[in-house]
């Protein structure tokens, strides 16, 4: 036991002196929650739009402000022709334009057919979509207020709620995503490029001879990236919570704990990693291609899992973070218990006992 | 005392599926021994090191180090010998201390006794001062003397040393060697590999191994006259022209 501890002392040591790493271990989750939470989300704030209103009426005027007063909207332009609005698209200074024809106040309220067209800046699809669901929505509000007013008799009234994030909020979605990023890059990536830094400086060899336990220098190893890991965790909780306002919604214990979990996953893929690979440039490119982009691009945070085609749903399935971002997802943002979560905690368990048996097995065969 | 066997082996061999890496190799090392274990690149050295260090269970053949059989009683082994390898084997972001801690500690010594130990080897080698340096901004000769003193610390039976001078200066080399004389002078056996011949003429038996097999063991004197050569160095051309093996 003692010359387990002088071990994670060691290793301890070797983080310690690394400072540069050391700080982009401890700043990444933070800058990754703040670049995600704050910039690269999906709402829409103070979009840029531009009004051609042709009618200019009551019912025009009241719309457009209440679009123009939404946090969603700001209006830079009046516009007063079609070839105006392009121009101004091209010029790249709108994303969205709103055109009313001509009478709409009068259609409206005496054939109760107007119609509203709205222009929007495709090329970023996402984007466009969103805006003019939002657009749709505030004019859709004010219809409704004003057939309440005329108590039209068969009036149907469709109200949208979003449940369990009622405002939209991305941060929703990123904290989960980034949380299984972190870990598995810090854990996977930095445990590997560890254990492959012994042998290519020569040390594993001197090690091995010793009377330690293989299993235990690999244990050894991985102790202080697990506490780097549960640092991040807290870090990164701690920011959602306060700086982007999620709040953990269901139990906290059960979150650290399923978190701790995909923490020992992570580090059993780093220790496979570290099998294969002979130099510390290796692992960190196999650690980057087979973990970071398929995190990303797999785990379902910024693309959604079932929009892709069947094959990739299928790949998807081998990707661990997939299963601990819906863990997260639903203990944290949705306030769901363990009930909710079994299927996925198994599968991760199943997953890291393999890693973990492949792995030791791997290691030891290196031995013989 | 001088017949005291620490090193036994016989008919000692380890396959690679079809590749005989070392083919029925004999020998015994005597207690307090320099034993030089001489070969070209690829004849098999390496291989027959680790099997005796207890890194790699050999295919057949029988071999006890320390007292302890290599198939069954490799962690007693490994309990009873030190190692350098080629590359030397520090922590270069740990300071010289803490190298000697570690490696001290993974043996399990105790802190009294990690203590005194670096105390006498830092004294030895009139590092006192550089304690706290860290180990990246030594030179290299001292690095692998350190490295030396180091796997001698847990002070075992036997110190295996894998070409521990690459690329060292001759004046490092011979104050290296006068390291291995005293560590042979208070018992500690030392079994090592090297391709500078005339380090070999500075231990007390060598072997020279070619395609696996030993062909030559005895004093550098008696190798010398049994192959009419001046030098090891003629003794070793001979011998390894025969090598069917390449690198």
């Amino acid at each position: 036991m003692k010359q387990f501890l002088i071990f994670v002392k060691k290793e301890w040591l070797h983080i310690w002196r690394d400072s540069r790493t050391l700080f982009i271990l401890v700043w990444m989750p933070i800058v990754q929650i703040v670049l995600y939470g704050f910039a690269l989300t999906n709402e829409v704030k103070n979009s840029t739009i531009a009004i051609f209103d042709q009618s200019k009426d009551a019912a025009t005027t009241a719309i457009s402000n209440e679009i123009s007063a939404s946090r969603y909207f700001k209006l830079v332009k009046n516009v007063h022709s079609y070839k105006e609005i392009e121009a101004t698209f091209k010029q790249g200074k709108i994303r969205m334009a709103i055109v009313f024809p001509n009478n709409f106040s009068n259609d409206l309220l005496h054939s109760n057919h107007a119609q509203v067209q709205l222009i929007a800046d495709a090329s970023d699809p996402n984007t466009a979509n969103t805006l003019t669901n939002y657009a749709s929505s505030i004019i859709s509000d004010y219809q409704q207020r004003l057939n309440n007013e005329q108590q039209l008799p068969y009036a149907i009234n469709t109200q949208l709620r979003m449940l369990y994030n009622p405002e939209l909020k991305g941060a929703y979605n990123f904290v989960p995503g980034v949380m299984a990023l972190v870990l598995m890059l810090v854990c996977a990536m930095m445990t590997s490029i560890a254990i492959v830094k012994e042998k290519e400086m020569g040390t594993m060899e001197v090690i091995l001879v010793s009377p330690l336990k293989p299993f235990l220098i690999i244990i050894a190893k991985t102790i202080p990236y697990l506490l780097v890991s549960v640092l991040n965790i807290a870090s990164i909780l701690l920011l959602s919570v306060y700086v982007l306002g999620v709040p953990i919604t269901g139990n906290l214990w059960l979150l650290i704990w399923e978190s701790i979990l995909f923490t020992v996953t992570s580090l059993s893929v780093g220790i496979l990693i570290s099998n294969s690979a002979k130099t510390q440039q290796v692992a960190m490119f196999t650690s980057l291609m087979s973990l970071f982009l398929p995190t990303l691009l797999f785990s379902g945070f910024l693309f959604p899992v079932e929009n892709m085609p069947l094959p990739l749903q299928v790949i998807s399935n081998i990707v661990p973070a997939k299963w601990y971002y819906i863990i997260v997802k639903a203990v944290m943002i949705k306030g769901l218990g363990f009930s909710y979560v079994w299927k996925e905690t198994l599968v991760l368990v199943g997953m890291t006992l393999l890693l973990l048996i492949i792995s030791i097995r791997k290691f030891k065969t290196r031995l013989a | 005392m001088q017949t005291e066997k620490v090193i036994t082996a016989k008919n000692l061999s380890k396959k690679f599926g079809h590749f005989v890496a070392v083919d029925h190799i004999s020998f015994e090392v005597n207690k307090g021994e320099i034993f030089g274990f001489l070969g070209a690149n690829g004849a098999g050295k390496t291989t027959a090191m680790r099997m005796l260090c207890g890194l790699s269970m050999p295919s057949s053949g029988e071999a006890t180090v320390a007292g302890f059989d290599v198939y069954k009683q490799t962690e007693q082994i490994k309990k009873n010998i030190g190692y350098m390898s080629q590359r030397f084997s520090l922590y270069e972001d740990l300071t010289i201390g803490e190298n000697i801690r570690f490696y001290a500690g993974i043996y399990g010594l105790t802190d009294k006794q990690i203590r005194e130990k670096s105390d006498s080897l830092l004294k030895e080698l009139n590092m006192q001062e550089h304690k706290k340096t860290l180990v990246r901004e030594l030179p290299l000769g001292w690095k692998q003397k350190l490295a030396f003193s180091i796997a001698i610390v847990h002070d075992p039976a036997i110190v295996f040393l894998d070409e521990p001078t690459g690329g060292v200066d001759p004046i490092t080399r011979r104050e290296f060697w006068n390291l291995i004389y005293e560590a042979s002078s208070n018992g500690i056996t030392v079994f090592v590999t090297t391709h500078y011949m005339d380090e070999a003429e500075y231990c007390h038996r060598v072997s020279i191994m070619v395609d696996g097999r030993i062909d030559a063991l005895g004093a550098p004197a008696s190798l010398k006259k049994d192959h009419a050569a001046k030098t090891m160095d003629e003794v070793f051309l001979q011998l390894a022209r025969k090598a069917v093996r390449s690198e």
